[in-house]
């Protein structure tokens, strides 16, 4: 289902956890809410799923105003970091719940109920631990148990507060593959919470970086790594680097030189270069380039990061090298940015 | 036999790397050999003397059978009662705050603190057919002092921080984001409370059921006071053990001491039993 928060701001005692939020969300979509602790990823979920009310704003499941409905019939399977699983109920209880605690002829049969449960159990390859208990599964299975539970409901929309959180970095990466495996299967429209880009920007359709409260960037993988619309994206997502700098005559210059990069666009004044250290051309007569002596290096897998002390004023970026580059201790490099962005001084 | 022949019988299972088991065991062994084994084997010794047929005669005396019916029985009411209200109590103080809310807590503590007879004489005065409550109780026909009903009553004021104060803990406990889950999936608030959250109490809740059980089994204090202990009425067990010893009938108060021990220990190991396989199930 289609999920369109409106406008929506939230306080706690005075304190604005998030401030005039809008996002569209599509029925059928993989969307991640990306960004640093406290930046209120955490408080947009709740409100989608009726666990908080927005102080102010709206938020519409297709074209119904879901603020008019309780949590119980808004029909989200939510699916907590910690899994939050019903510990004396077996694994085939847990899963059939919500099932359970329908009313009347919405409910199935308890024969329908176990089919479901070992249906969803095979679909999070957990077959044949019906009768477990979740004291003895493992993180990873419990968790899956948690998904398998909160699908079991056909929710509107799925809701996962950083389902992987707290597993090591190698079944994170497992779960990550098969959940995306499991949402093109079912399609169920899904929102999901990390702060682990990697896993955000490999896994979603879309990627909601949010900062402070407000939404920074929605966009694909590419659009959030290619165009970044603010420093805080920039620096947020992938390696970043940047520089103090100044416009004029539509030139960007360091200190009195200019460094070869046009910005006929760019507002005359102070201002901050981004570029990624892996997106620069080395050039050998710095007539119009940035130039500076290495200060630090080391050795990161296939490549060379180099520390550079640029200018008098010795501000330091970090840029990538071939490994055979004979680059050393003061050595002076000259380099250019291929792609970059200029953001106005704040 | 092809391995090393294992000590015949049975062996301690290596309970877990935390080093001092021995040590400790030891210890906890002799503590409570000395504290409670002991005077209880001194007891059963005692009543050992007296010879299997008048045992048997004391056991089965209609007075005897009567007091421990009274003392089981009423135990288990105000238990059960107590299970039902310290569970209330317990929710309130964890759930909600409100003015006072410290105020009620440690009042729950005070029938701990307060020596029992002071308990039996108070309410003894307020249950009487002209205290307060008494009165107003006498004309629609109930009688509260001077019956069992007095006696439960007295069981349920002793016993209730028992319940309270085992339940109020795992309550605490409880994961928000677990009836949040419960929500989520559709359930109403009795489900939630119903379905999730008393299962996950249920441990809790034996255990204060057992405590406060076994506190009402032993009680007296509280309880003369307001019993009137009519015998084959009103008469607790350890009020005949007392009458017994002041007829200097030694015999006898052993003996109907040994049974209610007998009849204490089996009920509490079947709690106990009860409570370990729960333990095991939920983890
Ligand atoms: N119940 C609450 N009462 C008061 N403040 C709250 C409450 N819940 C969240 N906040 C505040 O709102 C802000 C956003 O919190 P939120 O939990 O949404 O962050 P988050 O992005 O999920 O962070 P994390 O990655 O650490 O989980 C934080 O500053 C937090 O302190
Ligand atoms: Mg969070």
């Amino acid at each position: 289902m289609e999920v369109r928060v409106a406008n929506v701001r939230k306080e706690f005692e005075r304190f604005p956890a998030l401030h005039d939020v809008s996002l569209d969300i599509k029925s059928g979509e993989l969307i991640a809410l990306l960004g640093p602790s406290g930046s209120g990823k955490t408080t947009l979920l709740r409100l989608i799923a009726g666990l908080e009310r927005p102080t102010k704003g709206k938020i519409f499941f297709g074209e119904e105003d879901a603020s008019q409905k309780s949590i119980q019939e808004r029909n989200v399977g939510f699916v907590f970091q910690h899994y939050a699983l019903f510990r004396h109920m077996t694994v085939a209880d847990n899963i059939g719940f919500g099932l359970k605690v329908r009313h009347g002829a919405s409910r199935p049969s308890a024969q329908e109920i176990r089919r479901r449960a070992s249906e969803l159990l095979d679909l999070v390859q957990l077959s044949g631990l019906e009768k477990r208990y979740p004291a003895q599964l493992s993180g990873g299975q419990r968790q899956r148990v948690a998904l398998a539970r909160a699908m079991a409901i056909e929710p509107a929309v799925l809701l996962l507060d950083e389902p992987f959180g707290a597993l090591d970095a190698q079944v994170r990466r497992e779960l990550r593959r098969w959940l995306r495996d499991i949402h093109d299967a079912t399609g169920h429209t899904t929102v999901f919470v990390t702060h682990d880009q990697e896993e955000a920007l490999e896994l979603a359709d879309r990627v909601v970086v949010m900062s402070q409260g407000s939404i920074e960037q929605v966009g694909t993988a590419d659009e959030i790594y290619d165009t970044p619309n603010s420093p805080f994206v920039y620096g947020f997502i992938g390696e970043s680097s940047a520089l103090p700098v100044k416009v004029e005559d539509g030139q960007v210059w360091i200190a009195d030189r200019p460094i070869g990069l046009s910005a006929p666009q760019a507002p005359r004044g102070e201002a901050t270069l981004f570029f990624r250290p892996h997106d620069v051309d080395l050039v050998d007569e710095c007539n119009g380039c940035i130039a500076g002596t290495v200060a630090a290096s080391r050795r990161v897998a296939g490549t060379r990061r180099v520390e550079l002390e640029i200018g008098g004023e010795r501000q330091r970026v970090e840029i990538e090298l071939p490994v055979d580059h004979p680059a050393a201790q003061k050595t002076r490099v000259a380099f250019r940015p291929r792609r970059w962005k200029l953001f106005p001084a704040a | 036999m092809t391995t090393a022949p294992a000590k015949a019988g049975w062996r301690f299972r290596q309970p877990s790397v935390i080093p001092g088991f021995g040590l400790t065991l030891g210890f906890s062994l002799a503590y409570l050999t000395l504290i409670i084994l002991i005077p209880l084997s001194g007891l059963i010794w005692r009543s050992a003397a007296l010879g299997w047929a008048d045992f048997w005669a004391i056991a089965t005396d209609r007075r005897t059978i009567n007091a421990l019916e009274i003392s089981f029985g009423t135990a288990f009411i105000a238990a059960a009662v107590n299970v039902v209200f310290g569970t209330i109590v317990a929710w309130v103080l964890v759930r909600y705050s409100f003015p006072g809310r410290r105020i009620v807590d440690a009042m729950v503590d005070l029938p701990f603190a307060l020596p029992t007879a002071v308990a039996g004489i108070a309410l003894t005065t307020l249950y009487a057919p002209n205290g307060w409550l008494g009165s107003l109780l006498a004309p629609l026909g109930i009688k509260v002092a001077y019956t069992p009903l007095g006696i439960v009553i007295a069981l349920i004021f002793i016993g209730l921080p028992f319940v309270v104060r085992t339940v109020q803990p795992i309550m605490e406990e409880i994961d928000k984001e677990v009836e949040e889950v419960a929500a989520t999936l559709g359930a109403n608030r009795f489900q939630t409370i119903a379905r999730v959250l008393l299962p996950g109490l249920a441990p809790a809740i034996v255990t204060g059921f057992a405590l406060a059980f076994a506190r009402g089994v032993g009680e007296y204090g509280s309880v003369i006071f307001i019993a009137g202990n009519l015998p084959y009425k009103s008469e607790i067990a350890p009020l005949l053990i007392v009458i017994r010893l002041e007829e200097y009938n030694y015999a006898a108060a052993t003996a109907i001491a040994a049974i209610m021990l007998a009849l204490s220990f089996v009920m509490l190991l079947v709690i106990n039993l009860v409570q370990t396989w729960s333990r095991k199930r939920y983890g």
